[in-house]
């Protein structure tokens, strides 16, 4: 072993009193007789407090502590783990729950207190492409203990037990759809009843990494959920679908697989037992809507990436027409934790009906940006205004967009909002799959609509009319109103069109497309209505809607006059200038120019 | 399955089958939910959204065609909400589509402004920017216009879930989404195989037939030119329908007498030269048997047939038959036989051929069925173009008295009638293969097991204590399929017919749109049409194309016999490997 260990001894009196000594004096030895001296560091410690369990011994990395250690147990413990690179199980302290380990290192910071970290446990702690370093962490133990301790069925009952739901942002029970696949009999070909397993990792929302972080950082625990899941339902094999666009995820999936294969924990007989299982990668060339699982599966499959009305659900009908175990790449790195510590723990941490914890891409207008995990249950303002640590530059909260562009916006009476399925689809916004965008006053939420809207129009796959004739529509009507161009219908056809396109398109993607501009509409209609009856955009975004003036301030400096570039503003030296409004096209550039805030935007 | 459930529709009860959609059970139960995508032969697309309805509990609407039945649900096929989503999505269509309905090739026969009517779109709320692109005229048969296309997929699942070609596909996204070729090739250079089926599922213009309506008026009203019809089996038996006919009319007579009144000169029947085809086909079919040729033989009738195999199924060129299609058989002979006969010169002869069929067209240019340096068939009219310039014309159709074709190349028997219909041509070629095998009669002719719509259909008949077994295959998905067990199993078929239209010619991409309350190729009218050809055939005194006076005539006055020089000549082609972009080319022997 060439990597460095460090070994702490606990020099406390309680340990002491426990004949610690004796426990040096045998590690010494055995390192020095194995030739290891040189690659562990050995020192004391004071008190660790754990005296109930004395002596005690902590290895870093990985922190692993053995409790009620003998002077005769550290020839095991370094042969286990300094050499083998594995905890020894039987002595390690193991009352801790596997996503603790992250707060020991960092838990104790403003931004990571109101954390909890299930899916992203290892994510920042381990080297994502060194097997040895999940091992360590207790990685495939899940695995082991699923093969050899489990039938499939008890896998399902634990999955269940969790309460986990989709973290795809559906929120469909997740031990359902395994047994739901399950039990599925291949109706296509029945005479082949293979299954497979995916993993969607296709994430495409504007601003969201969290599938991305959560591969790139921990690739292992994905693959383990998904053997589990795979000997859970009877599959041999399973597909990660990832965009293209993440190369060093992919390579780290790559990197993960082959190594995960090289220790026999992919391929076949896996640990020795009689279940085969393995995994390929396909790549995503980029469509939004291959996160939408029946899309996704046509793309393996080799087609366009279209949806398929559902039923047959993939459960039932899926991959080459046979019954497929489809989650998100979150939900797979929640599945060894739910097997080690148990469904029961699990459903401990959360709300009633929203089980576990939730990962979000932090965004837009907030202290802290960045990947966040929080127990189902926080509230948007402990994420916004705690972990986020509140809005920047003394600016004012305005609404919190989240569920990426199918999602909604919520305005400030809505930040005590609990985050879980219920509640945000209660707000009207959805869970989705974890985009959190902080939006403050600056912003006009026409704009924001549009903006949402755009993303979606242009992603539709183009197949049902509503979506991709409507979503156009919807845009045509609020580039209109940005423009200055709206009426007073406007606001109402917006209503129609999205609500009938939320209730009759043909996948998800159509279905929320609207909810940007529906959530705005109801929660900021006064803007709306600015904008078409008043011609006003009180965020001064839309620049159609702005009127420059010149201002009683004006000392006749001329300043403006010259930086005009269409030659809209006449006057004299030292006599108040003036904006033709016919001839301004709305640059700004005299806002700028001007060094006595004599022009006003209005 | 039968198991009936209970389900409420607008609050009334209905006892239906379990294993239905909302769409089939409603149907049965007297409710037509309005629909567009949807088409009964091709796989549920779920795209279109016109046939949402309402089911108590569901947050959103469901496409019934999609969805199935369960015990106790409760559906509303037309509430106040339904009826403006409906609507709104069916404008969203109108939206996007040229507004030039009265200038249309399919004015007064559009699913779309049919079902904008029922709709009650009689306002427009969202109209904005509409696509624009440019048709695609490249091909010899088919038009392609985006701009009319609503995407409802219809083309593509029958390019390649019936027909297996596969050259069509949605490209882009969202609002750029259109539907081309691969690599937006132009058509001509595609795999298209021009069968025109896409043009017989498409609810609008979006698929046309590449017209010659006016270059034939052209021609007509030239009096230097001997003008010169041929009329296709299917086409009879499908015209009536542009006139309002039910389906099943066969409309020789009519047909005949208007051709003449547009002012052609004579009138020649492809039924004639069917029968010659199958002296010549039977004859190649024995002497592969006898001197142990290549076997099995396939018919080479189909012009979507012939491109299909040259392209995906080059090495099976060697056991297509060399004879030409009736048509070009026709043709050649209209340019020889009947101009020396009325001692005209072949090059003011305009051969036009009325036939049932998009890809005539394209066969009549293929270089190798020249005669004498000729384009040996001018102008091929579909069944649709020649009813409407019938209409144009100011023909009364319906009440026209009947008149007879012309001779010498308008005698028929039964056996050339069943040409039109899938397995016919192999009835046809086994009634007079049989007796110049056997030197006897065969009586038992109706050979049925090669009869009716399965897409792939066999039979077997013995010669002399030969067994030779047959099959046949219409539809270009089920003569892949053929293909594919042929090339298994070389020795298992002797003689196969492949026809590249599903039902064969009658269900042609050039014939009459679906009615108003009709669907495209729907089996009961594919049913009729068969019938007006098998009827035919029953009610005609000759049924064997060797008993033909007029072909035996043609033989002992000019050809010989069959397969002679003469008929090598005027009769009989090759075919060569054809890779269009996008196909692997393979390394074959050419023939």
């Amino acid at each position: 072993m060439a990597k460095e260990f460090s070994i702490t001894l606990c020099d406390g009196t309680g340990c002491i009193q426990k004949d610690s000594g004796e426990i040096r004096s045998a590690l010494d030895s055995e390192l020095a007789q194995r030739g290891l001296a040189d690659n562990v560091r050995v020192n004391l410690s004071g008190c660790l407090g754990m005296c109930e369990k004395g002596p005690v011994v902590v290895i870093n990395p990985g922190y692993t502590i053995y409790g009620s250690v003998t002077a005769g147990d550290i020839p095991e413990i370094v042969e286990q783990h300094i050499v083998k690179g594995r905890p020894l199980a039987r002595l390690a302290v193991q009352e801790d729950h596997l996503y603790n380990r992250f707060f020991r290192i960092f838990g104790d910071t403003k931004f990571f207190g109101k954390q909890m970290r299930i899916a992203l446990r290892n994510c920042g702690i381990i080297d994502p492409e060194n097997i040895d370093d999940y091992l360590a962490l207790r990685g495939y133990e899940a695995l082991a203990k699923v093969l050899t301790d489990m039938t499939p069925k008890q896998v399902i009952e634990e999955v269940k037990t969790s309460g986990l739901r989709g973290r795809g942002g559906a929120g469909f029970p997740t031990g359902l759809k395994w047994q739901l696949t399950a039990g599925a009999e291949s109706t296509k070909r029945p005479e082949n009843n293979e299954k497979y397993v995916i993993c969607n990792a296709d994430e495409g929302d504007p601003g969201a990494f969290m599938d991305r972080s959560a591969i790139e950082g921990d690739p292992h625990t994905v693959i383990e959920g998904m053997i589990i899941g795979g000997y859970a339902i009877g599959a041999k094999q399973g597909f990660v679908y990832i965009r293209a666009e993440y190369p060093l995820a992919v390579s780290r999936l790559e990197k993960a697989i082959a190594d995960a294969k090289e220790h026999n924990l992919l391929g076949n007989n896996i640990l020795g037992s009689d279940f085969s299982f393995d995994i390929s990668i396909r790549l995503g060339a980029g469509a939004f809507v291959c996160g939408e699982e029946t899309a996704l599966i046509r793309s393996i499959e080799g087609g366009r990436g279209m949806p398929r009305p559902r039923p047959p659900y993939p459960s039932v009908e899926g991959l080459f027409g046979k019954p497929t175990l489809i989650n998100n790449v979150e939900t797979w790195a929640n599945i060894p934790v739910v097997v080690l510590d148990g469904g029961r723990w699990f459903s401990t941490v959360g709300t009633e009906k929203s089980k576990g914890t939730k990962v979000f891409a932090l965004a837009g207008n907030v202290v802290n940006t960045g990947l966040i995990e929080v127990p189902m249950g926080t509230t948007l303002r402990e994420i916004i205004y705690d972990i986020g640590g509140g809005i920047p530059d003394g600016k004012e909260f305005k609404a919190v967009q989240t569920g990426g562009p199918s999602g909604g916006c919520l305005p400030a009476e809505y930040l005590d909002t609990p985050i879980d399925y219920e509640s945000l689809a209660k707000a009207g916004s959805i869970m989705g799959s974890g985009g959190m965008i902080v939006i403050n006053q600056d912003a006009c939420m026409v704009d924001i609509a549009k903006y949402f809207l755009e993303f979606t129009q242009n992603e539709s796959c183009g197949k049902c009319t509503p979506c991709r004739e409507g979503t156009k529509r919807m845009l045509e009507i609020l580039t209109k109103i940005t423009d200055g161009q709206g009426q007073p219908c406007d606001i109402d056809k917006l209503e129609r069109l999205g609500n009938m396109i939320k209730k009759a398109s043909l996948c998800g993607l159509g279905q929320a497309a609207p909810n940007p501009v529906l959530s705005t509409i109801k929660n900021f209609r006064q803007e709306y209505e600015e904008h078409v009856k008043d011609r006003r955009c009180r965020s001064g975004v839309c620049k159609k809607l702005l009127a420059y003036e010149i201002t009683d301030k004006c000392v006749g400096c001329m300043a403006c006059k010259k930086a005009c570039p269409v030659g809209a503003i006449t006057g004299t030296a030292k006599n108040r200038h003036v904006i033709d409004q016919k001839k301004c096209v709305k640059c700004g550039a005299c806002f700028d120019k001007c060094k006595f805030n004599a022009i006003s935007k209005a | 399955m039968d198991e009936k459930i209970t389900i409420t529709i607008n609050g009334k009860n209905y006892r239906v089958d379990a294993d239905q959609t909302i769409m089939q059970a409603a149907d049965n139960c007297g409710y037509h939910i309005p629909r567009l995508c949807y088409h009964p032969k091709l796989s549920i697309e779920g795209a279109c959204r016109v046939c949402i309805v309402e089911v108590e509990g569901m947050r959103n609407y469901v496409a019934s065609c999609a969805y199935p039945v369960a015990d106790g649900m409760k559906i509303f096929t037309n509430t106040k909400d339904l009826r403006q989503a409906r609507r709104d999505i069916v404008e969203l269509l109108l939206d996007n589509h040229p507004e030039d309905c009265h200038v249309c090739e399919r004015d007064g026969n559009c699913e779309l402004q049919r079902l904008a009517y029922a709709m009650g779109i009689r306002h427009r709320h969202f109209a904005g920017v509409r696509k624009h692109y440019e048709k695609d005229l490249s091909s010899t048969s088919v038009i392609r216009d985006p701009d009319k296309c609503i995407l409802c997929g219809r083309c593509v699942r029958m390019c390649s879930e019936i027909q297996g070609v596969n050259a069509l596909e949605q490209a882009n996204r969202g609002f750029s989404t259109v539907v081309m070729p691969a690599y937006d090739m132009p058509f001509a250079e595609s795999v298209c195989t021009t069968c025109g089926q896409c043009i017989n599922v498409c609810p609008t213009a979006a698929f046309v037939e590449k017209n010659h309506t006016q270059e034939l008026f052209a021609k007509l009203n030239d009096p230097t030119l001997i003008k010169v019809a041929q009329i296709a089996p299917s086409v009879r038996a499908a015209i009536g329908e542009g006139f309002g006919v039910e389906p099943g009319k066969n409309m020789e007579g009519q047909t005949v007498a208007a051709l003449r009144k547009l002012g052609f000169d004579y009138v020649f029947d492809t039924q004639f030269s069917a029968d010659l085809t199958i002296m010549e086909e039977a004859s190649e079919f024995l002497e592969r048997v006898q001197e142990k040729g290549k076997l099995p033989m396939i018919t080479s009738c189909s012009s979507a047939w012939m491109k299909y195999m040259e392209q995906f199924y080059p090495e099976m060129i060697e056991n297509v038959s060399t004879c030409k299609s009736p048509m070009s058989m026709a043709s050649s002979l209209i340019k020889t036989y009947f101009a020396d006969k009325i001692k005209a010169d072949p090059k003011k002869i305009v051969s036009v051929a009325i036939m049932c069929c998009t890809a005539k067209k394209y066969e009549a240019q293929r270089p190798e069925l020249a005669v004498n340096g000729m384009q040996a068939t001018d102008m091929v009219i579909a069944t649709r173009e020649i009813a409407w310039m019938i209409k144009s014309a100011g023909i009364d159709f319906l009440n026209i008295e009947c008149e007879e074709f012309d001779k010498p190349l308008g005698m028929s028997s039964g056996a050339g009638t069943i040409f039109g219909v899938t397995g016919g041509v192999m009835e046809a070629a086994i009634r007079t293969a049989y007796e110049l095998y056997t030197g006897e009669t065969l009586m038992d002719i109706e050979l049925c097991s090669i009869r009716g719509f399965d897409g792939i259909k066999v039979g077997s008949i013995k010669m002399d204590g030969h067994e030779i077994n047959v099959a046949v295959a219409h539809g270009l998905g089920n003569a892949h399929a053929l293909m594919e067990i042929i090339k298994k199993e070389p020795g298992r078929y002797h003689f196969v017919e492949i026809m590249g239209c599903p039902g064969g010619c009658i269900g042609g991409g050039g014939q009459p749109y679906a009615a108003a309350n009709s669907i495209p190729l729907d089996t009961e009218c594919l049913k009729a049409r068969a019938e007006a050809l098998y009827s035919n055939d029953r009610k005609n005194t000759i049924r064997r194309s060797h008993d033909n006076p007029e072909v035996q005539r043609l033989y002992r006055e000019f050809l010989g016999r069959p397969l002679s020089a003469k008929s090598h000549e005027l009769l009989h082609t090759h075919y060569k490997p054809h890779f269009p972009k996008g196909i692997v080319a393979r390394n074959v022997k050419q023939v």
